[in-house]
């Protein structure tokens, strides 16, 4: 069982990204488990058709610790196991604390079943504090991929994360498997992403570039995989998909200075661009 | 042996802290109000040990509440906690006010008390207020002073009618203390509040049914009205000081800044402070009080003279005390306290000037510390807290109990160490001690009856 998590800034695609990755891994018969690892509980919608899911912490609260797995876990697209953390209302409580306990549940009440080939965490954007890391921590999931775009603010995101991850990777054999990209469409932004990868001691796995299908087929409440497999942009995920289950370089990042990092805008960025 | 090279510099670690969680000195200033029922939002854990420690010196069973946080609480918010325990307690055990304190946990997820209370509606006539209190910051001093600082900024309401009342808030002291501090004042004659007034709570019966409440403690009014004092008075700079500040600005009320009154001084400077306010001369059994103090020492001081003394105690106790040793020919050589106190040695060091003392003043730290100084450099006495007993034990020192907890012996909680009367109890201890110690290395020819 190999164990997945995806980090990135908020609004980069993460959930849409995670979720056309695994429909593209399903349809190559892989057994596939997503944890959404946010409060707003909307890593899952495109897999489950929009179908509303109940949430382990709602779970918890309404009906005690003793919670039944089926009541949790929702079958979606191909058989892919759907599991939602849930977590307290915006401004009240603690969600990183609702995180431990949602992830502590599913393993004490053995969700992680030996069939599943991979098991996905997809983990909202801006980690703020030690509950966001529990998918990477005690042994969990030993590769991460951070979703990135050629934009500033999702590389700093993406270098802040990648501090996170050495850390942890200092004191366990958490690896940072790559980066995606998810392009915005920004002028020079493949060089400059993989400039920044590079820098980072890692590689961009995908490069997954814009188009609006994505937009349709969220829509409809689908994967671009469930929607129009014969698209191109499904063979872009399906690409991602081969590249990650092929992947077998995994690196400590280096996290760049902020100097550094600056510097490199201003090299490959849009500054660098001609109008 | 403690030296420069091999002290080893502790900052993350404490053996033997002098001073425990904020929520403790919360617990106890709302003790100190009448049917006044604390309830600690946070974990049961959060609350039991507070409990037991100020049970545990007082030798009475206290009662706290707890909103029971639990692990979806700690997730969610603990609002739905806090209003089913309000309401419960107001159902079972009908306490005029509740004093709400906050804990790390409820500080770390961030419970906004002040908008879970005014979601609540309370019954007629009855009150809450709240303190926030989280254990990594400050100790049981600075939450003492913060549930103070609650009642006072939260219940209060200006008053039209001035009245010639004194406001005094005593720190963190025993029920004996604020019983003496009260009776001091009462010989003036004049109309007083203390608050908070933890005498006259656990210094009588218990009551019998969970609903009901010991005659003492501050009246929840005599709060409200505080306005329609003239003067405010604050016994102790790190626990009740920030309260009368609080008292002083919102009413424009005067305000004298005292410590608490330990020692001749400091008992001189707190009852000229009611002189000046009543406008009176000292009443006479005062003025017989200290003069029997005066007496008593100047016949103690022989055996006191060029005695040296450490200290263990919280700020508030420690100045006006080592005023009053310096005074009495001891030299308090080591002054060590948990909490951390800005002024403490600069307030210290100007009096071992006075005196020509050397001593070392030391915040937020332990007895661990404490300890390895004393073996370099051994004293003649331990002053402090219960805590110091196997201290005493190991250098072979006699020790002192005074100050919080002192959970080893009887009574003591409810006889004072303040004013002149306390400095009486204090001298003898001081003497007893001594004394004590002479006879114990004396042959047994060498034993005397007389002094």
């Amino acid at each position: 069982m190999r164990q997945i998590a995806i980090y990135g800034k908020g609004g980069i695609g993460k959930s849409t990204v995670a979720q056309n990755l695994c429909a593209a891994l399903a349809l190559t018969g892989k057994k596939i488990m997503v944890v959404g690892c946010d409060p707003k509980a909307d890593c899952t919608r495109l897999l489950l058709g929009g179908m509303a899911q109940n949430t382990i912490l709602d779970t918890l609260r309404k009906s005690g610790e003793d919670i039944d797995l089926e009541l949790v876990i929702k079958s979606g697209y191909s058989g892919i196991k759907c599991v939602e953390s849930g977590g307290p209302e915006p401004c009240v409580g603690c969600a990183g604390r609702g995180i431990i306990t949602a992830i502590n549940l599913l393993e004490k009440r053995g969700a992680y079943t030996p069939d599943l080939n991979f098991v996905l965490y997809d983990v909202l954007g801006d980690v703020v504090c030690g509950g966001f890391a529990m998918p990477i921590r005690e042994g969990k999931a030993k590769e991460i991929y951070i979703v990135v775009s050629g934009e500033m603010m999702a590389l700093y995101a993406a270098n802040n994360i990648s501090r996170g991850v050495q850390k942890f990777a200092s004191t366990g054999d958490v690896r940072l498997g790559g980066l995606i990209c998810n392009s915005r469409k920004v002028d020079g932004e493949k060089n400059l992403v993989e400039n920044f990868a590079r820098e980072l001691g890692t590689r961009v796995i995908h490069f997954i570039p814009r188009d609006n299908i994505v937009q349709y087929a969220e829509i409809n409440k689908k994967t671009v995989v469930e929607y129009d497999p014969d698209s191109r942009q499904a063979g872009e995920y399906q690409a991602l998909a081969k590249a990650i289950e092929e992947n077998t370089s995994f690196s400590i990042p280096k996290p760049l200075e902020q100097k550094r990092l600056e510097e490199l805008f201003m090299q490959f960025g849009l500054t660098n661009q001609t109008h | 042996m403690i030296t420069d090279d091999n002290q080893v510099m502790r900052e993350a670690l404490r053996i033997d802290p002098l001073s425990t969680c904020q929520p403790l000195g919360a617990i106890y200033a709302a003790l100190g109000v009448h049917a006044c029922l604390s309830l600690s939002h946070g974990s049961s854990g959060c609350v039991r040990y507070q409990k037991d420690l100020i049970g545990k010196h007082l030798q009475k069973n206290i009662r706290v509440a707890s909103s029971m946080l639990r692990e979806t609480a700690a997730i969610f918010g603990g609002k739905d906690n806090l209003k089913t325990a309000v309401k419960n307690i107001y159902e079972n055990y009908n306490p005029d006010i509740i004093a709400v304190h906050t804990t790390c946990l409820s500080e770390t997820i961030g419970d906004d008390i002040q908008a879970i209370i005014n979601e609540i509606t309370l019954p007629k006539e009855k009150n809450i207020v709240y303190a926030r209190t989280p254990s990594y910051g400050g100790s049981h001093i600075t939450g003492y002073s913060n549930m103070v600082e609650a009642f006072l900024s939260q219940l209060t309401r200006p008053c039209d009618i001035k009245r010639n009342k004194a406001f005094i808030i005593p720190g963190f002291i025993n029920p004996g203390d604020v019983k003496e501090i009260k009776r001091i004042v009462s010989l003036f004659q004049g109309e007083v509040c203390v608050f908070p007034d933890i005498s006259d709570v656990f210094d009588v019966a218990t009551p019998v049914k969970v609903n009901q409440y010991a005659a003492g403690g501050t009246p929840v009014r005599e709060i409200i009205s505080a306005a329609e004092c003239r003067l405010v008075i604050s016994l102790g700079r790190l626990a009740a000081q920030s309260g009368a500040e609080i008292l002083s600005d919102k009413f424009s009320l005067p305000c004298a800044k005292l410590d608490l009154p330990i020692g001749v001084e400091a008992t001189d400077r707190y009852i000229d402070t009611l002189n000046g306010f009543y406008c009176q001369q000292p009443p006479s059994q005062l003025v017989q009080e200290r003069r029997h103090l005066i007496d008593l020492i100047l016949n103690a001081e022989p055996y006191l003279y060029k005695k040296k003394a450490a200290l263990f105690c919280d700020p508030d106790i420690s100045l006006p005390l080592c005023e009053f040793l310096a005074g009495l020919g001891i030299d308090p050589a080591y002054v060590f306290t948990g909490s951390d106190s800005k002024d403490l040695a600069d307030r210290l060091n100007s009096i071992f000037k006075k005196y020509g003392i050397e001593g070392l003043v030391k915040c937020n730290t332990d007895l661990f510390e404490l300890e390895q100084h004393l073996q370099n450099s051994p004293v003649d006495l331990l002053i402090g807290d219960v805590h110091g007993k196997r201290l005493a034990r190991r250098l072979n020192i006699p020790l002192v109990r005074l100050g919080f907890p002192v959970t080893d012996r009887f009574i003591t909680q409810y006889l004072p160490i303040v004013g002149y009367q306390g400095s009486v109890r204090i001298l003898e201890m001081l003497l007893d001690a001594i004394l004590e110690r002479y006879d114990g290395n004396s042959s047994e020819e060498e034993l005397k009856f007389t002094l």
